[in-house]
């Protein structure tokens, strides 16, 4: 569950982003390691709420810094 | 050419006030670059196509001019791409090839000073692309799903700003939105703040791209295109008779323009010189050409009294005529009441009859096909003029490029809005 979780946000971040898989390691930060800006992590957060079928609210969004902090996230929305 | 009276400039000052093309780039329904196009349009080739299944059925209209060449945009990443409108993405296409011509490319070449080249890039129409799919995600899925990128990448002078930022272009960044007049308005008003002296060099042109349903929906009800849907290839026939309304094309077109001082200083090849430029208004009617043709004109005689050239000193007309009825007889009047007995030797074409018409980025690629016109002693011919109307005498050239040395080029652009733009062009030597 958590492996085809993180396959699926890495998926997500490599087109979202443009950058490789290398690049997306856990403790990667999308803005300072990844090269996103506000209006990137808004997009990437409504790819993951349409991936996942879930609301992401904006007061989340900022759990949402990092790769391995996003799957975090995402894993608790998913099990609750 | 006949000197403008009384304009005795020194030699310093009037090199500094000559403005000159030192870069050519577009993509259009005939190739992505101004060789590819302008080599097509030589040919006789026509790039207007039957549309594909995508569209839909029920449009009276089927038929256009599309862009479909592998797109060159220079270096682009992968999320940047992903979001620029089509008509972002074809500026940035044309601006690489004009600015790689002109030796301004990215690191290439020469010290200049980058807060001294500007950009203005119109359009007619803006990311009419972007609007739409973000209504139907809208539509269907709510407010939540619109793109953030989707203001940024809508607005009209959203090509230019990224021109600019891909480029380093530190200049004024405008963009002219005056309908199909939007390219030569460009071209013309840079011309003006390089000689004021506001820049050192300007990225010009138009870009469009608005080959959508929704749009053709509307100039179809306008009865403003051409129905011909079955033969794609005879439907854009400017000054023909049996002219039906006009093709809808996309494309981009961007010149560098220079003050020669400039260029001169940089060692870079003067392509031709931007002798004069003219605008007016019909402030007649919201779509419909002035039958009195004064609009037209009025443009025409103040681009010549702005080079400081007579009417005589014409050589050749890229003409707007788009193959509409109304519009291309306003035209032909006009160039009648500018040219007067002249008319008889002043050969005239519209390159619409094989681009069709790129609506904002029209004036742009005519310029550059006048520079062509210019540098290579060919002028292009008019596709499908095989019944010219006998209501107009003019010395068209029809359906075959002519073998002719013409040393200066006035190319017409007119616009909804009672737009008129007349730019006039001469050989570099």
């Amino acid at each position: 569950m958590n492996a085809g979780l993180a396959k699926r946000v890495e998926a997500i971040i490599v087109e979202q982003l443009g950058v490789t898989p290398e690049e997306v390691v856990p403790e990667a930060s999308f803005i300072d390691d990844l090269g996103a800006d506000s209006l990137d992590i808004v997009e990437l957060v409504m790819a993951m709420e349409e991936e996942f079928d879930i609301e992401i609210p904006d007061e989340h969004a900022d759990r949402l810094q990092t790769i391995g902090s996003a799957v975090e996230y995402l894993k608790e929305r998913l099990e609750a | 050419m006949q000197a403008r009276a009384g304009a005795q400039r020194d030699e310093a000052d009037s090199d500094a006030c000559e403005i000159v093309v030192t870069g050519l780039g577009c993509v259009s329904p005939l190739g992505t670059s101004a060789e590819a196009t302008w080599a097509a349009i030589v040919a006789g080739r026509c790039g207007i196509t039957a549309l594909p299944d995508e569209f839909d059925a029920r449009l009276s209209v089927r038929i256009a001019g599309r862009v479909t060449g592998e797109l060159n945009p220079g270096t682009v990443e992968h999320k940047e791409l992903r979001r620029l409108d089509r008509a972002i993405l074809l500026a940035l296409c044309a601006a690489r090839e004009a600015l790689e011509d002109a030796q301004l490319a990215g690191a290439v070449g020469h010290a200049v000073d980058r807060d001294r080249i500007g950009v203005a890039i119109g359009s007619g129409i803006g990311g009419i692309h972007t609007i739409i799919q973000n209504d139907r995600v809208y539509m269907e899925r709510g407010p939540s799903r619109v793109s953030p990128f989707f203001i940024p990448m809508t607005l009209a002078n959203m090509a230019a700003g990224i021109v600019a930022i891909h480029h380093g272009l530190r200049g004024p960044n405008l963009c002219h939105v005056t309908a199909c007049a939007s390219g030569a308005h460009a071209i013309g008003e840079s011309m003006r703040l390089l000689r004021a002296g506001a820049a050192d060099a300007m990225v010009v042109g138009a870009t469009e791209a608005a080959v959508v349903d929704l749009v053709i929906a509307g100039f179809a009800n306008m009865q403003a295109l051409s129905k011909r849907n079955d033969a794609p290839e005879r439907a854009s026939r400017p000054f023909d008779l049996d002219r039906d309304g006009f093709v809808l094309s996309e494309g981009a077109a961007v010149l560098v323009l220079e003050r020669a001082d400039h260029a001169r200083a940089r060692g870079v090849k003067v392509r031709a010189k931007l002798l004069g430029y003219g605008a007016s208004s019909d402030a007649a009617h919201m779509v419909a050409p002035d039958a009195s043709s004064g609009g037209a004109l009025r443009c025409m005689r103040a681009a010549l009294a702005d080079a400081g050239l007579a009417p005589t000193d014409v050589d050749y007309v890229n003409a707007h005529a788009t193959s509409t009825p109304a519009g291309d007889a306003v035209e032909a009047q006009a160039l009648r009441e500018a040219f007067g007995a002249h008319t008889d030797r002043l050969a005239v074409s519209s390159t619409k009859g094989a681009t069709g018409h790129l609506l904002g980025a029209a004036g742009a690629l005519e310029a550059l096909l006048s520079v062509r016109t210019l540098e290579t002693g060919m002028l292009p011919p008019t596709l499908n003029l095989d019944r010219p109307d006998p209501s107009f005498s003019l010395d068209h050239v029809a359906n075959k490029a002519r073998s002719a040395r013409a040393r200066v080029v006035l190319s017409n652009s007119f616009g909804f809005g009672g737009v008129n733009a007349a730019l006039i062009f001469g050989s570099a030597d």
